[in-house]
């Protein structure tokens, strides 16, 4: 049964790779094939990771992941007019599809997004006409014949460089970016406002959505996500921090702020608390890959929504429902205002997503069974098998189960990425970085 | 987590009052103590995210939504009305309020301390006593909070700077800054209150303590009117098709600089330079 091995599989995980940034990890994203892996930090670092070849002789046959590249993506600027430093840290990366050789990906902070180049060089041209092995240019009298250069090999080289930067067009802080499906253009969302880029075009972008209300004493409402459809190259979603869902058309008009569909639950009123709203705050919305569903995170629980139904979620999950009854200590610490992330596996029959204390949770689909797991150094050692872990609720702990005034509000899981095609998982824990792989038979 | 339930006295000599009854008020005391506590948080959150150098609009949002709804509740409740009565009481001194208000200003920590809800409720001042608690605010130069509290109206003075085509260079700033001081009409917004330093008047002005009631608008009428009005105007001109911008000397930099170096204008070491003749300025304006 295909569907009980997803979980099967991930439930015999393995730890194949701790990486650990310098700083912490703001972002994950695997590339269209998962060969390669992205991670951003708040230092505005952007580290990709390869993918081992298979090798035969290796016991496991699944390849590692090694760092690949570094560079420096955004530096921490100044902005004048309001006085305000503007953070180096990087908020999203979103990988272009591989067209030739060369990768290319996009890394976005608060202001500024950037096109990055990531190539290889392996190969070095000798026997130069005019000039010597050290580059000095050679007396013409000294040059007797004529030879042509040749291509000799070189250690492999990784080289990153920005080709377009995409920049003054957003007032607010970014917090989303995506690749459109024509592969030609992609959104960039703000707290108020989505632009629509030309990735050949930097010195203008369209605004395509605008909720700014003329009087900002009136706001309410911000934009918390955005999406472009993985097929359909006019439809986009964006997510607001009431716990609704626009889908827009961009066909429809050149401003999109009429949506298309409206997607929102209505609440339980027996629910209802003055924390209500925050937790009902979206913080991502992620298409399946097929295109047909989409995945909301809000504070509590994960609902996936049929992109025909717009009165209420076809799924939704718990992820730490035991929090129901402390939020108001969350909203003291401000816990209540993380922002979580959200994934789907690569046929979309199991779901992601992290929680406190390290936790990180998935959701199988179709058997509607659920695991909690832990990304920590101590309780994982390398090539070991991940245990399942259980957060006591109230009554008599059972052994290995931890209770929820145990639990480590400082060590959350913000950002968690799913391999396009396998059951490799990325999660970042603070500053570090754990990619897990399920055991081969 | 909430402040503990006062404990109800049962007089002697007074009427029986049943068990189920006084349990009822117990709970109804109870939940408008840990409503109140809830209002008084949210507010310190929201005078907190002014105090940020950048503040979270998404987070803004939110708790300004959250201290709405309690209003909204408290309105309907009519205990709204007996709050700004009992704010409204002589009791308090003067000094008494200028001490509250300074801490406000002083305080960065996240985790606001208990004893600061109590400070919350000395908030009837009335504006020319906000003003005057500025000069507490100036008190400590070095705390960058107190000073990134007036920034954001010291943004909208050089905005419009700007756009009146000044030259901006810092020592224009530095005029205009002082030129304009306190009499410069801050707020593009009608309805406005204009004498009272926003930051500090946003706050108070959630509460907004004149008799009779206050709609719950009137009550959050400033608050949103600092985050980002210094762009007001010039956003108006980014909307749309976006052709390149009006620049700034910032922007100017930023697209002659090679695309492969850095593109920040000014390294942190000079930011951090910058922020320092900022609190400087800042402490002659308010000082004055």
């Amino acid at each position: 049964n295909d569907h009980e091995v997803t979980l099967r599989g991930i439930n015999n995980c393995l730890l194949f790779l701790s990486g650990y940034a310098a700083d912490i990890i703001s972002t994950v994203e695997f590339n269209y094939s998962g060969e390669l892996l992205a991670t951003g930090d708040k230092g505005g670092r952007v580290v990709i990771f390869q993918r081992e070849q298979e090798s035969k002789n290796r016991l496991l046959s699944r390849g590692e992941y090694n760092v690949y590249s570094t560079f420096q993506s955004h530096e921490p600027e100044f902005d004048y007019l309001k006085s305000l430093e503007i953070e180096e840290k990087i908020n999203k990366i979103r990988w272009l599809p591989q067209q030739n050789a060369a990768h290319f990906l996009l890394s976005a902070n608060d202001k500024t997004i950037k096109l990055w180049k990531i190539s290889e060089r392996d190969k070095r041209a000798e026997g130069y006409n005019l000039k010597d092995e050290d580059g000095r240019l050679q007396d013409q009298f000294r040059i007797t014949t004529l030879r042509v250069p040749v291509l000799m090999p070189m250690d492999l080289m990784v080289e990153a460089s920005p080709r377009r930067i995409f920049a003054n067009a957003h007032t607010y802080h970014i917090n989303s970016i995506s690749v459109n499906s024509d592969y030609e253009t992609y959104l960039s969302a703000d707290d108020l406002r989505i632009n629509l880029w030309h990735l050949e075009i930097t010195d203008r972008s369209f605004n395509i959505v605008d909720i700014k209300p003329a009087n900002m004493e009136e706001l309410t409402e911000v934009i918390t996500a955005a999406e472009c459809h993985p097929h359909q190259c006019n439809v986009f979603v964006y997510s607001s921090s009431k716990g609704t869902i626009r889908l827009c058309d961009m066909r429809a008009a050149a401003l999109c702020d009429r949506h298309s569909k409206f997607f929102e639950e209505p609440e339980d009123p027996s629910s209802r608390s003055f924390f209500s709203e925050i937790i009902s705050s979206i913080s991502d919305v992620k298409f399946s890959h097929s295109g047909r569903y989409m995945m909301t995170r809000d504070y509590l629980s994960v609902k996936v929504w049929d992109l025909n139904m717009e009165n209420r979620p076809v799924e939704t999950y718990q992820v730490h429902e035991y929090l129901r009854s402390k939020l108001c200590s969350l909203y003291e610490n401000d816990c209540i205002f993380d922002k979580f992330e959200c994934c789907w596996n690569g046929s979309d029959s199991a779901i992601m997503t992290g929680s406190y204390n390290n936790f990180f949770r998935m959701f199988d689909r179709n058997t509607r069974r659920d695991i909690t797991l832990e990304a920590s150094r101590e309780n994982s050692k390398p090539r070991a098998i991940l245990k399942p872990r259980k957060v006591c609720t109230g009554g008599k702990r059972k052994k290995d189960e931890i209770s929820v005034d145990s639990l480590d509000f400082n060590k959350k899981i913000l950002h968690t990425a799913w391999h396009p095609k396998e059951n490799v998982i990325a999660v970042a824990a603070t500053n570090n970085l754990y990619i897990f792989q399920d055991k081969m038979n | 987590m909430f402040s503990k339930g006062t404990k109800r006295k049962f007089s002697d000599g007074g009427e029986e009052i049943s068990d189920e009854s006084l349990l009822g008020a117990r709970v109804a005391s109870s939940y408008s103590l840990q409503r109140q506590s809830l209002l008084d948080m949210s507010l310190i959150k929201l005078q907190l995210c002014h105090m940020l150098v950048e503040p979270n609009l998404c987070r803004s949002v939110l708790i300004a939504n959250t201290v709405r709804q309690i209003q909204e509740e408290m309105t309907h409740d009519g205990s709204w009305h007996m709050v700004t009565e009992a704010f409204c009481s002589a009791g308090q001194s003067p000094s008494e309020r200028l001490v509250a208000t300074e801490v406000l200003c002083r305080s960065r920590e996240q985790d606001a301390e208990p004893k600061l809800f109590s400070v919350i409720s000395y908030e009837g001042c009335c504006e020319e006593e906000v003003v005057a608690d500025e000069t507490l605010c100036s008190v400590s130069v070095s705390d960058t909070v107190s000073n990134v509290c007036l920034a954001g109206r010291m943004g909208q003075c050089w905005e419009k700077s700007e756009l009146s085509g000044i030259e901006r260079d810092e020592e224009a700033l530095e005029d205009s800054r002082l030129g304009s001081g306190e009499e410069e009409e801050i707020d593009t917004e009608d309805g406005a209150s204009t004498e009272s330093p926003k930051t500090i008047g946003q706050v108070f002005g959630t509460f907004e303590i004149k008799n009779g009631s206050p709609g719950p608008d009137s009550a959050l009428e400033e608050l949103f009117s600092d985050v980002d009005t210094s762009y007001y105007d010039l956003d108006t001109m980014l909307t749309g098709m976006q052709s390149a911008p009006k620049m700034g000397p910032y922007d100017l930099l930023d697209s002659l600089a090679p695309s492969h170096s850095s593109p920040s204008i000014v390294s942190t070491p000079n930011c951090r330079s910058d922020l320092n003749e900022l609190d400087h300025i800042m402490e002659i304006i308010v000082g004055s």
